[in-house]
Formats: C-alpha cells, sequence, structure tokens
C-alpha cells in the first residue's frame, strides 16, 4: 500500500466543559487504508468520527484530508460522506431516488446520473430493487442503500458509524466481508466506527483502539491482539490471562521477569512500558494454552485442576485452578479431541508458546 | 420468572369467569367508544340528516310543505347573491388558512429545532390567547383595528397617516386577520407534532450528501412535516368557511359570510329549507374544496422531488 496519509488528526481535543470526549488525539490515517475506530461506549470514537466528517468541531488541534486543514469547513462541503448507524434513508424517496440525492447537486445529465446510481446499487447487489420504497427494505438492504447513497459521490474517505450493530450476526459477518471486498474493490479510504473487536480484527488494515477520550494504541489486527501495549486494550480485545510477574531483568528492548507458574520469562517490551518497582504482569491468549492429552509432554508446560467447563460449539473454555496463582486460567481448545469431554474437577498439564507471553503496562 | 409463572394460571381462570364477549379486543373497543359515538351520532348525524331533509322542502309560510323539490338548490346555486357569499366565504377561509400555516410553520420550526428544554413551556404560551373567550380576542380586534383603535393612533403619531383609516375595520382583511389570529394554535401544534416525528438524522444525512441548510429543509424537513401542514390547513380551512361570529363582529357589510346568510334564513327570513339547502352547499363544496387541496399539495410534493 502506497503510504500517502489522507487524514491527520493533530492533537485534536473535543471538551463539553470540563468533560473531554477526546483528549488531545493524534493519528495518521493513510489513502485506501480500511482503518477502525475501536473501544467501548463513550470513549470518543464517534466524536472523532462525526469531527472527521464535520457534524462536529475540535475544541482545539486540526484535522487534514488529503493534506487541507478541515477547520470550519461545514459537513456538506467535505470530499466525506457518511454510513449512519441508523443508515438514515430518506422514508419519502424510492431505493434509486435516495441514492441520487446527493448527485441532484452535481448536476449530471439525466443518463450519467441514471449510469451512476446503477452502477452504486450494483456495488452493493441492489440493482434490482431500484424501484423499492424506503420503507419496504430490509435492515440488511437498508444497509445497503446507505452504503450506496454514500460511495456514489465518490468520497476521498468514506465513514462509517457502526454500521453492521443493527443487523443480526449472520448477516454480520456475511456483511463484514462484503465490506471488506467493497472496499478493497473501490480503493476509497474507510473510518470504521465500532464496539466489536471481532469486526474490526476481521476488516481492518490497521485498528485505533481507544478509552476514555484516548488512543491507546494503533496496530495492525493481528498486533493488536498479540501485542497489546497494555492491559486495558488486552482485556477488550479478545480474552487474556493476566499472571502477576516480577521484574528481575530489564534493558532498552526486553524484560525478563519471574512467575511463580511460568517460570522465567524474557519478552518484548511495549512501546509505553513504564516500570513501576518490581511488579509487572503479563498476558497470555486463552488459545495459546493447549490441554496435553495423556502421556503427551511439552517442553513449556504447566499443571492444573478444571473447575469449572463452558461448552461454545466448535470450542470449549476450561477454568484451570494452577497451585500459586491467584487467578484462575482460561484455556480455550477446539472440540476436535474431546476438550468438551474433559470432566470438572479432572487434574489437567497445559502447553504454551514461551512467545505468546506478553508483558503489558497496567 | 417463577412469580410470573405461578400468576399466570390465575389469570386465565379469572379471564375464563368473564362473558366471552368482553373478552375479544374489538367488543372491548366498541364497548370504550360507544359513549361518544352514541352522543355524536345523535348530536352530529341526526341533525345533519334533518337539515338535509329540510334541504328538499319548502316553507310555506308558518308550515312546511314535505313535498320533494330541488327548488332551494336551485336559489343557493343561481341566486347571485348566495353565490357571491359563498365564494367569499371559501376565498376568505383559503386566505385565512394559507397565511395561518405560513405564519405558524416558522414558530412550530423554532420550537421543533430550537426549542431545547423549553419546549413545553413554548407550547404552554401558546394556549395562552385560548384563556380569554373567543368573543372577547374578536372584540380585542376591533379595538385594534377600529376608527380610534389602536393601529390607526400608532400610525397617525408615527406620522404615516394623517387621519385615521377606515380601510382596517369592517371589511373582509379584518376577517381575515381576526381568523388568522384566532386559527394560529390550531395549526402550530399539527405542524410541530410532524416537525417532532422528523429524524435529525437525515437531515445530517442530506447535510453530508452536500446540501446547505436551505436545500435540506425544502428536500427533507419540509416534504416530510407535509402531513401535519396538511391537516393544519384542513383544521383552519374547514370550520373557517363556515364561521359567523367574526364577519358578524369585525366584517361589516363587505365581510359578510355564508354562515350570515343561513342565520338569516333560519332567524329572520324564516325560510328553514332554504337555510337548510345553503348549509348542505356549503358542506359539499368545503369538501371539495379541502380534497382538492390536499390532492394539490401531495402532487406538487411529489413533482418537488
Amino acid at each position: 500500500m502506497p503510504e500517502t496519509p489522507m487524514i491527520k488528526i493533530d492533537h485534536v481535543t473535543r471538551a463539553y466543559g470540563a468533560f473531554k470526549a477526546l483528549d488531545d488525539a493524534s493519528l495518521t490515517i493513510q489513502k485506501g487504508e480500511f482503518f477502525s475506530l475501536l473501544g467501548p461506549s463513550g470513549c470518543g470514537k464517534t466524536t472523532l468520527l462525526r469531527m472527521i466528517g464535520g457534524f462536529d468541531n475540535p475544541t482545539s488541534g486540526t484535522i487534514y484530508l488529503d493534506g487541507q486543514a478541515m477547520n470550519g469547513i461545514p459537513a456538506n462541503r467535505r470530499p466525506t460522506n457518511m454510513v449512519f448507524q441508523s443508515y438514515a434513508i430518506f422514508p419519502h424517496l424510492n431505493v434509486a431516488q435516495n441514492v441520487a440525492y446527493g448527485l441532484k447537486r452535481l448536476r449530471l445529465d439525466a443518463v450519467e446520473e441514471k449510469r451512476r446510481v446503477e452502477e452504486a446499487l450494483g456495488q452493493v447487489s441492489m440493482a434490482h430493487l431500484g424501484k423499492r420504497g424506503a420503507t419496504e427494505l430490509s435492515g440488511g438492504q437498508r444497509q445497503r442503500v446507505a452504503l450506496a447513497r454514500a460511495l456514489v459521490m465518490r468520497p476521498k474517505v468514506l465513514l462509517l458509524d457502526e454500521p453492521l450493530s443493527a443487523l443480526d450476526k449472520k448477516l454480520r459477518e456475511q456483511m463484514q466481508v462484503e465490506l471488506r471486498k467493497l472496499q478493497q474493490a473501490v480503493g476509497i479510504t474507510f473510518i470504521l466506527v465500532t464496539h466489536d473487536q471481532y469486526e474490526a480484527l476481521a476488516m481492518s488494515d490497521r485498528i485505533a483502539v481507544m478509552f476514555s477520550g484516548n488512543i491507546a494504541q494503533v496496530a495492525t489486527p493481528k498486533d493488536i491482539y498479540q501485542r497489546p501495549v497494555n492491559r486495558q486494550v488486552a482485556d477488550f480485545v479478545g480474552g487474556m490471562n493476566f499472571v502477576a510477574a516480577e521484574i528481575v531483568g530489564e534493558d532498552s528492548g526486553t524484560i525478563t521477569v519471574e512467575t511463580t507458574s511460568f517460570g522465567r520469562v524474557k519478552t518484548e517490551k511495549p512501546v509505553q512500558f513504564v516500570t513501576k518497582g518490581k511488579a509487572a504482569t503479563l498476558g497470555i491468549r486463552p488459545e495459546r494454552l493447549r490441554v496435553l492429552w495423556d502421556d503427551a509432554t511439552d517442553k513449556y508446560e504447566i499443571a492444573g485442576k478444571v473447575v469449572d467447563r463452558h461448552y461454545f460449539g466448535e470450542i470449549t473454555h476450561l477454568i484451570v485452578e494452577v497451585p500459586g496463582m491467584e487467578q484462575p486460567l482460561s484455556v480455550s481448545e477446539t472440540n476436535n479431541f474431546g476438550a468438551d469431554d474433559i470432566p470438572v474437577g479432572a487434574p489437567i498439564r497445559l502447553a504454551y508458546d514461551p512467545d505468546a507471553l506478553v508483558a503489558l503496562a497496567d | 420468572m417463577t412469580i410470573a409463572a405461578e400468576g399466570k394460571p390465575d389469570d386465565s381462570a379469572q379471564q375464563a369467569g368473564r362473558p366471552a364477549l368482553l373478552q375479544s379486543e374489538a367488543a372491548q373497543g366498541i364497548a370504550l367508544i360507544s359513549p361518544t359515538f352514541l352522543y355524536a351520532l345523535a348530536m352530529l348525524a341526526v341533525p345533519i340528516l334533518v337539515t338535509f331533509a329540510h334541504s328538499f322542502w319548502t316553507q310555506n309560510y308558518m308550515d312546511i310543505d314535505r313535498t320533494f323539490t330541488l327548488e332551494n338548490y336551485r336559489i343557493a346555486l343561481t341566486e347571485p347573491i348566495y353565490r357571491d357569499l359563498l365564494w367569499r366565504s371559501l376565498f376568505i377561509s383559503l386566505t385565512v388558512s394559507f397565511v395561518t400555516v405560513v405564519l405558524a410553520y416558522p414558530i412550530a420550526y423554532y420550537i421543533s429545532f430550537h426549542g431545547g428544554r423549553h419546549k413545553g413551556l413554548w407550547l404552554f404560551i401558546i394556549t395562552i390567547p385560548f384563556w380569554t373567550s373567543y368573543l372577547l380576542r374578536v372584540m380585542s380586534w376591533k379595538v385594534i383595528l377600529g376608527f380610534n383603535g389602536v393601529l390607526n393612533s400608532g400610525l397617525m403619531a408615527l406620522g404615516i397617516i394623517s387621519e385615521p383609516s377606515t380601510a382596517f375595520l369592517y371589511n373582509t382583511n379584518a376577517v381575515i386577520i381576526t381568523l388568522t389570529h384566532a386559527w394560529a394554535a390550531f395549526a402550530i401544534l399539527p405542524i410541530f407534532v410532524s416537525l417532532e416525528k422528523v429524524d435529525r438524522t437525515l437531515i445530517e444525512a442530506a447535510t453530508d450528501l452536500g446540501d446547505g441548510a436551505v436545500r435540506r429543509f425544502l428536500r427533507v424537513t419540509l416534504p416530510l412535516s407535509m402531513p401535519g401542514a396538511i391537516s393544519a390547513l384542513m383544521i383552519v380551512m374547514i370550520p373557517t368557511v363556515g364561521d359567523y361570529v367574526t364577519p358578524r363582529l369585525v366584517g361589516g357589510k363587505d365581510g359578510v359570510m355564508i354562515a350570515n346568510a343561513i342565520q338569516a334564513q333560519f332567524g329572520k327570513a324564516a325560510n328553514w329549507p332554504l337555510g337548510a339547502a345553503l348549509s348542505v352547499t356549503s358542506m359539499v363544496v368545503v369538501t371539495a374544496m379541502a380534497g382538492a387541496t390536499v390532492f394539490i399539495l401531495r402532487w406538487a410534493a411529489r413533482q418537488a422531488r
């Protein structure tokens, strides 16, 4: 991907009285990137998206769009378009009229306008439904119309405000794949706001994880998941076992810690890591712990006892109590080998890869 | 959950004990509206039928000749005096309703979009004129528009006119001004309700797609609040055609409307059948005019897209 910045968020703050919805955030989004703003409700992700779209203004700081400062430029003059959470389909217009809404201002000739509307409806597989009334659409269809209505404007940046949250699970997963495909086909920069970690991981080139007005980490989905910078990110994106540890050695790039259950571990130091005394936290994902069956052994293993079991169809979550650990470990194992049949109370041995252990800032 | 589950058998037992008729929702609905319905039937439908019947009869000095005749309708539709009065009434009510809606719309818009926390207070303030009687409000317009009235003294004090004008009172304009004021609140409320129902995200979406304030109003807010504007128009138009008090008090000779003529037939002229025929005629004409207005506005709204 060519590294040309499309959006630059430069020390942007949005305050409502004493409350800062967004606190001195800086961020660069590349051209043609599928970028997600991920975080719990109230973290400032929607505020940031609305400021990029021009529906809200920064209290301080500047947003640059394709090199141009956007301060004071209203939403109707920005090269951005938005897919609203509620889709905001005009109820008094049919599908084709909805899609053509923004084109009217461009005063295209009728043939060209029709061609662009049909092209946009084609892109979202709605070509045959142009005459359908806005009130006769299903949730998924409304979402597609909203998408076509924004894409037909050929924006530099497409803003998506939780576009899939109103759809049922099956349709949501299908739309995730379609949205990703569509973004790759049109090559427009997409910025997606979501609170659904799986959605962000599945679709994005990069993700910014946000908490209470701050950007905690910006990285690829894989890095966000495997190398979270702190406990909060690790906990929000997927499940994580936290292990108390003691720092025994530290240099510029790595730290070495001592734990009761996982022994001595040398691991990469996260960027924002600040040492506070000797205490540290290690994290390991539940699926990076593997059940050792029968007589199998591993170089790295720990032993414990199953205290609870949750069945999820393709996987089972085993809650394993390990002597010397405060919190029991959560283990996610596929059911291929019969993890769903391990009785509660049974002794168990688990294998792990020391590379899967990450040091986490608090 | 447990409590609800235990409660259920009791409920159904109780329901089974009631007469079957009361269990159906339709029956309950009818039972609920029947007092009002019967009252409306007795006080509205029956008098209309009586009026309708009278319009085909003839006044024969003190008695009514009950042989069928269309003579009353011939008079109502061909006599210049009644035709003119009907036209004037329609003109006045059409003007009043359009002016009222045009004036009420911005107020409703302001309350709905900029009323903030004080929407309730604003609506309350609008109802304040209704704390006095309709008659008093009409009379106060007499004070404002009269020969020695507020308007004339004001204009004279400002040096705009040198002597009191008689152009304000006792004519059609006076009737229009008074009726517009009297009906304003009735027009504001339905428009306000329909503006409240306009999803604000739609306006953001229009902005996002490039519309400025005027265009998004014309393309989204106005068409979506059209049902409210149309009902406001109807609410004002239909009763004002038959208004009797206002033309009587401020209309003078030039402001007389059809209702005054109808009153004269039932009163001094003592020709009930002709009065009835005039009533029926104006009812039919009002219905036609209201229907035509709705049709034209809907058509115009479709063209505007």
